[in-house]
């Protein structure tokens, strides 16, 4: 008995069951053929963990923290990359929700346990992660998408976050630092109260400059009012990377900024998404197709991004939601 | 899940020359789902599918919510749906499959003008036409309005309208509509799918099939059935008075 029996009694719960089965052979029985159809896709599958609630600290009445185990996903994840993550239970929401990889959890050895979600309050999702107990579940897809170009530790590194923005820093301020890279994290809000975890970064060596709209903490105005005083009176010969994550029309502003400078930038764009593996086709954005090309085509940004640079990104084409 | 997307598909040129030599390599079986805005342009697509070495079938999507002519327009009249069918059935030796939409009051009637026209198998539902309101700013949650709803919602009524299909027609059917589980594809088999498709459940869950296909291995031996064609069409309806089948129920 071959079709559908040669699966017989291997429980396929995971990932790796699923390769071997892949890898198997069998002649006679079409399932197989179809499952090596998709072995490509297999092979370079995230990982799939019910990841456990270590920790949910609760930084204001918007913001929190929670601190996941997921030993894998931590292993593999590199900066600016992301997780979809849903509850498993009836009454939550079908679709799973794109998050960027706050901190990477590490135990005593500096082995990578677990990481952290950066979360703030605005839809039925992010209230339920709000809301998070520990001992709680949440199933985590990943790591997902294109990361940060890590610049080169010669030159200088500048992040710009908005708000919640902020949460794929954490895993690249690491990286740079740990080779050696001079950071600088430009750091906007509303209010203090859209401001965390400055002392974090600066506990890494990370230069931290604040701005917020109502003066409530660090300059009062736009972020990207000190980035431009900074940019300007940076030495020509000094080699930079940008980084920016956070509300659109700030992203395309830093982009802009940059550009004129003729410096390079690298924006993490936070499309709606519906799977995050390239399957939906929700999150497409207009991109250019070369640095200097008009032409522009719709890219799938869980894909081809969540990391763009700054120049190829149609900022006028983006649609409202994004 | 409520979606507006539409087709994003390349074009059938860059498909072939893109998309289907990698899947050929990999020896996926390839069904191809064609869309067009007149009879010409299905029947077009059709011929140079079919010189397209890897393609195993054509399924016509005629039950599209989200473009805004051809696709639903054929699918929801009975005269477009066998026209279509019929021009693709003379247009191309490979087993043609339309879709149909359950937006429509009797799926059976489309899915037997699609038999009469020369299809080979039958695959249904498309989503449902649906709406959705953020109740704060009073506006649509889609630009376009409607959207297409799929995913587990609708799964009782796409296993009612494979059940009316089978009763209809004689050609094999595809059952879809909100299978996440290896129950709910033992299910779509019962009502009399004699193969099931899964979309919705793939964002939701990348490794669903493996465990789907664990769980209908996992059914048939544990009710002693070597194939999947063992259970296709066995639902047992209870002997009721005058009738065996269950009656539309007026309101």
């Amino acid at each position: 008995m071959c079709t559908l029996g040669c699966l017989a009694g291997q429980p396929l719960k995971s990932l790796e069951t699923a390769a071997r089965i892949v890898a198997a052979d069998c002649p006679d029985c079409q399932l197989p053929g179809s499952i090596k159809g998709s072995q490509a896709i297999l092979r370079g599958m995230p990982a799939d963990v019910d990841a456990l609630v270590l920790s949910n600290d609760r930084l204001s009445e918007a913001y929190n923290v929670v601190k996941l185990a997921a030993p894998a996903i931590a292993a593999a994840v590199r900066p600016g990359q992301f997780v979809m993550v849903r509850e498993d239970h009836a009454g939550a929401p079908l679709l799973r929700r794109p998050f960027s990889v706050f901190e990477i959890l590490r135990d005593a050895a500096g082995e990578p346990t677990g990481f952290s979600l950066l979360n703030k309050q605005v839809g039925v999702v992010t209230r339920a992660l709000y809301a998070l107990e520990p001992g709680a579940h949440l199933q985590c897809l990943g790591p997902l998408g294109q990361p940060f170009s890590v610049a080169a530790p010669s030159g200088a590194a500048w992040m710009v976050a908005g708000g919640v923005g902020l949460a794929p820093f954490a895993t690249l301020a690491e990286a740079l630092r740990a080779q050696g890279t001079p950071a600088t994290l430009f750091y906007g809000g509303r209010s203090v109260r859209d401001l965390y975890y400055a002392g974090w970064f600066e506990r890494l060596g990370v230069r931290v400059v604040l701005a917020t709209e109502d003066g409530s903490r660090g300059e009062a105005g736009l972020i990207t009012a000190p980035l431009q005083r900074e940019l300007a009176a940076l030495p020509a010969a000094t080699e930079l990377m940008i980084h920016a994550c956070g509300p659109t029309g700030m992203m395309r502003a830093v982009a802009q900024l940059a550009q004129a400078l003729g410096r390079s930038t690298e924006v993490s764009l936070e499309p709606v998404m519906g799977c995050g593996l390239g399957g939906c086709y929700s999150c497409v954005v207009p991109v250019r197709t070369g640095p200097q090309a008009a032409a522009s085509q719709l890219v799938r940004s869980c894909l081809h991004g969540p990391v763009f640079p700054g120049d190829r990104v149609v900022w006028n084409e983006l649609a409202p939601a994004h | 899940m409520l979606n507006a997307i539409g087709l994003q598909g390349i074009g059938v040129r860059r498909f072939i020359d893109e998309r289907l030599p990698p899947l050929r390599d990999q020896r996926a079986v390839v069904i191809v789902n064609i869309c067009g805005t007149t009879v010409h342009e299905y029947a077009e697509l059709a011929r140079i599918l079919s010189d397209a070495p890897g393609v195993a079938a054509l399924e016509l999507n005629i039950s599209c919510p989200n473009i805004k002519e051809g696709g639903i327009t054929f699918g929801c009249s009975l005269q477009g749906a066998h026209d279509v069918v019929a021009a693709v059935r003379r247009a191309t030796p490979l087993p043609v499959i339309p879709k149909l939409t359950p937006n429509v009051t009797d799926v059976a009637s489309f899915a037997r003008a699609a038999e009469e026209a020369g299809a080979d198998a039958v695959s249904l539902v498309n989503t449902f036409l649906a709406m959705a309101i953020d109740v704060e700013t009073r506006r649509p949650r889609l630009s376009n309005v409607f959207g297409g709803l799929s995913g587990p919602a609708i799964r009782p009524i796409a296993v009612r309208m494979v059940y009316e299909c089978r009763q209809a027609v004689r050609i094999p059917i595809m059952g879809m509509g909100g299978i996440m589980t290896a129950d709910d594809v033992v299910e779509f088999l019962i009502a009399g799918a004699d193969a099931v498709q899964v979309g919705t459940a793939n964002f939701v869950d990348p490794f669903i099939w493996p465990k789907l296909l664990d769980g209908l291995t996992a059914y048939l031996a544990r009710h002693g059935h070597g194939a999947v064609r063992d259970i296709v069409g066995t639902v047992e309806i209870p002997d009721r008075s005058a009738t065996t089948a269950p009656q539309r129920i007026s309101t």
